[in-house]
């Protein structure tokens, strides 16, 4: 981005000597800018910047599905490959927002395929696809190459029949974390014979069977096949026969291996695995009898990225044994019962650790097995930790305020104590400070999630020092409206604010209105927003959608404007009001 | 049930309306929370919601971390023998996505406590087809102890005897073997190994009745 500004100022001296700068010359330079918002910035430096950028932008990045028509990005980028769509707000993850909400994606695919778009690629986040999406997409690009839907939910494995069978230049199709409804794996034998682009195929997510015969033959006819996650169908065999057809795949997602395999099989598979030096990313393990963990011991030095956050039946000693074995590790994706102690094995083996997620085992029963302590010991002996998400049992300021005095280079820290307003755990005083001491340490935070006890203190800090804060979520904090105005007031790069169960009212959320125009969105639920804050909003900003979520067919609501609103959703849009919002939507 | 109830009893009461109230409410009813704390007096204030709508056994601090490991079994035994209080689950607490919850819950792992050993372990109940299968991985896993085998013949080594035991959905103590297998594996929430004699209060099974659960 440096140098960016640099082209840009030298440009503009430039300019003033220069009657002619062809316009395929700037394209040409162009080529080389590829973040959205560094073509972004291109685009309003000048017209004619503006007409040859968007000419030549090949790959798009919507975050609100909502906040623009299909048909006006068709018009802006006539040269449109690639694009990434958001859907349904954050918070839908955690069933806070009504299941028909929205987010389709049809609408989309139609347009692109009556204009005629050459799409190549697609990539969707919380979106509902339809098989009919699907089979549209498939029937309607000759040159798709890639699908990749994160957390959707929508279609079933008849969908992805219609991909395989008909996308025949078809290279990437990543499934994480999807609700797929799952029809008997007959989708795998639609891949023609002919097929034999595939480089990545992630369907880790699928619950059901898959017919393996199918599975080995098509991975026999993928030569450049470099990620392959597998589903908990897929048995030890199958992967022993795979990783000898594959000795080049990059990225592993293990299957299950429930029985402990007879030491022929096992044998088998430490050898096809010894095979496999190019894996640095492994995942998987659902269903996992221990005693096989070591087969992989020997592709552990390599890894940079290891994934065993739905592998509840790997404990203690097991565990710790693999981690010692990567110590080129920089991402790790780990389930709390790892322990406190574990967590001081990662520290002291994985050196080059950039990002760690801990998640709860039991997230049912509400109890963590880490403390503030695995926080502490990661963050002395991991320097270069730029990203964490961490829940735990409970937290102290002290152990904040060192973690933030270790490692000053966060990106992203969230921080989740499954008691959500629980104080400081040894000196039961709100964990303002701690957090204070985050964000004026890290001065490159860019996403922060909170927990704990907090007071309006805490927002205080971060309007104070977050400065480059784009995203901030709120639950179960603050004392009054104060708490949300510090935040407004302050982060200047605010783009999501996501906030629940606490005290901030009309007063907070009326205080700067404009400020929502330079934001993406806003989410606002079970706090003290009323009817009637919320169209007052509405009438000040015709430009933002403000979405309230009513399920209880009150219709005394529509008429008390003094009535809490349970859920409130505003973004920014081009587009005005949608026009598939369900019933217990009300758009002000 | 527990005998130190008191307030436990109180607040599964009134879990117990929270959850009737709830079932009255759609779903996912946003401001719930602010419903329940009107019905316990309101005495906290707005944010502090939270509390009133969760299971008490949450977040029990434990103020002494170093000897958190040693004491968890104990504890883990300890809280065994309360029933859970009713839960009145805040929605959408803890951020987990669904697709992480679910994945979690159909592996079905549980937690296996042996009166005298001083760890716990947890087991897959999806791998096994049978109480036998069960048992036997059981005995691999803690070998010093004995496991009586109402479907065998008794075992006994060291005149040291564990019966085995779960604790269902409802919160009671049952001798494994009750139930068919599959039903066992729905309602199982954790294991213990009881000493024999602990294990006096819970009804013997008499032979005939095991041998409609194996398999």
């Amino acid at each position: 981005m440096v140098s960016l500004c640099s082209f840009i100022s030298y440009y503009w001296e430039e300019e003033k000597r220069m009657n002619y700068f062809p316009d395929e010359v700037l394209e040409h330079v162009f080529d080389f800018v590829t973040s959205s918002r560094d073509r972004n910035a291109l685009s309003q430096v000048c017209k004619s910047w503006y007409r040859i950028e968007s000419s030549s932008r090949q790959k798009v990045f919507i975050g609100n599905c909502y906040a623009i028509s299909p048909e006006r990005v068709i018009e802006r980028f006539p040269a449109l490959k690639s694009i990434a769509l958001k859907g349904k707000p954050h918070f839908a993850d955690f069933n806070l927002v009504p299941h028909e909400w929205g987010g389709f994606v049809y609408p989309w695919i139609e347009a692109f395929a009556r204009n005629r778009v050459g799409l190549e690629e697609l990539r969707l986040k919380r979106m509902v696809v339809s098989d009919d999406s699907l089979e549209l997409l498939s029937r309607s690009f000759a040159n798709f190459k890639s699908l990749v839907l994160v957390s959707c939910e929508g279609f079933t494995t008849d969908g992805l029949a219609a991909i395989a069978a008909n996308c025949r230049c078809l290279r990437e199709l990543d499934l994480q974390e999807n609700e797929v409804e799952d029809h008997r794996g007959h989708w795998l034998s639609c891949f023609h014979d002919s097929h034999t682009s595939l480089v990545s195929l992630n369907f880790a997510c699928l619950k059901g069977d898959i017919n393996l015969g199918v599975l080995e033959r098509l991975v026999a006819r993928s030569p450049n096949l470099r990620s392959l996650r597998l589903n908990r169908a897929v048995p030890f065999d199958t992967l022993q026969k795979i990783l000898m057809q594959s000795p080049n795949l990059v990225d592993l997602g293990v299957g299950s291996y429930v029985h402990d395999p007879d030491s022929e099989t096992y044998d088998k598979l430490v050898t096809a695995i010894e095979k496999c030096k190019s894996v640095r990313s492994l995942s998987g393990f659902l269903d996992v009898a221990p005693h096989c963990l070591p087969a992989f011991h020997s592709i552990c030095p390599n890894l940079t990225s290891l994934n065993l956050s739905y592998a509840p039946g790997i404990q203690g000693g097991e565990l710790t044994k693999l981690i010692r074995h990567c110590r080129k590790l920089q991402r790790l994706w780990i389930l709390d019962c790892i322990g406190d102690k574990g967590l001081e094995v990662v520290a002291s083996t994985c050196k080059d650790l950039q990002e760690l997620r801990v998640f709860p085992s039991d997230p049912y029963i509400g109890h963590a097995a880490v403390t503030e302590e695995g926080l502490v010991a990661i963050s002395s002996g991991c320097p270069k930790l730029h990203s964490i998400l961490y829940f735990c049992q409970q937290m102290t300021n002290a152990a904040l305020i060192t973690v933030a005095k270790n490692c000053p280079n966060f990106i992203r820290f969230r921080l989740c104590i499954l008691d959500p307003t629980k104080p400081d755990a040894v000196t039961q005083q709100p964990l303002d400070e701690g957090f204070g001491a985050i964000v004026h340490s890290c001065r490159g935070l860019r996403r922060l999630s909170l927990t704990g006890l907090l007071t309006d203190q805490v927002f205080l800090y971060i309007g104070m020092y977050a400065e480059q804060l784009e995203m901030l979520s709120i639950a179960f904090a603050g004392d009054s409206d104060k708490g949300m105005q510090y935040v407004l007031n302050g982060c200047k790069r605010l783009r999501k604010l996501e906030i629940r169960d606490s005290p901030f009212g009309n007063g907070a959320l009326l205080m700067d209105v404009g400020k929502y125009e330079a934001m993406r969105s806003l989410w606002m639920s079970s706090c003290e927003v009323t009817l009637g804050g919320c169209k007052t909003l509405a009438k000040k900003m015709p430009r933002l959608n403000v979405e309230i979520m009513n399920e209880n067919e009150q219709t005394d609501f529509i008429f008390d404007d003094a009535q809490k609103v349970d859920k409130m959703y505003l973004y920014r849009t081009l587009a005005g009001q949608r026009k598939d919002a369900p019933d217990f939507v009300w758009t002000l | 049930m527990s005998p130190e109830i008191g307030t436990h009893q109180l607040e599964s009461d009134t879990a117990g309306d929270m959850n009737f109230k709830e079932t009255e409410l759609t779903l996912a009813l946003p401001g719930e929370s602010r419903t329940l704390k009107e019905m316990n007096g309101g005495t906290i204030g707005t944010k502090r919601g939270f509390l009133e709508t969760v299971d008490l056994n949450l977040g029990s601090p434990r103020a002494d971390c170093s000897d958190k490991d040693r004491n968890e079994s104990e504890n883990d035994v300890l809280t065994a023998a309360k029933p859970p209080a009713a839960k009145a689950q805040v929605v959408g607490w803890p951020p987990v996505r669904d697709y992480r919850k679910n994945a979690m819950k159909s592996c079905k792992y549980v937690k296996v406590a042996v009166d005298g050993a001083p760890y716990l372990r947890k087991v897959n109940l999806e791998m096994y087809n049978s109480y036998e299968q069960l048992l036997s991985a059981l005995e691999d896993m803690f070998s010093c102890f004995t496991i009586r085998n109402y479907l065998n013949e008794r075992k006994m080594v060291n005149g040291v005897e564990n019966v085995p035991t779960y604790e269902d959905k409802d919160g009671d103590w049952m001798m494994l073997g009750d139930v068919p297998w599959k039903m066992f594996v729905e309602s199982c929430k954790r294991l213990r190994l009881m000493k024999s004699s602990e294990a006096n209060g819970l009804a013997p099974r008499t032979p005939s009745k095991c041998s409609s659960t194996s398999g």
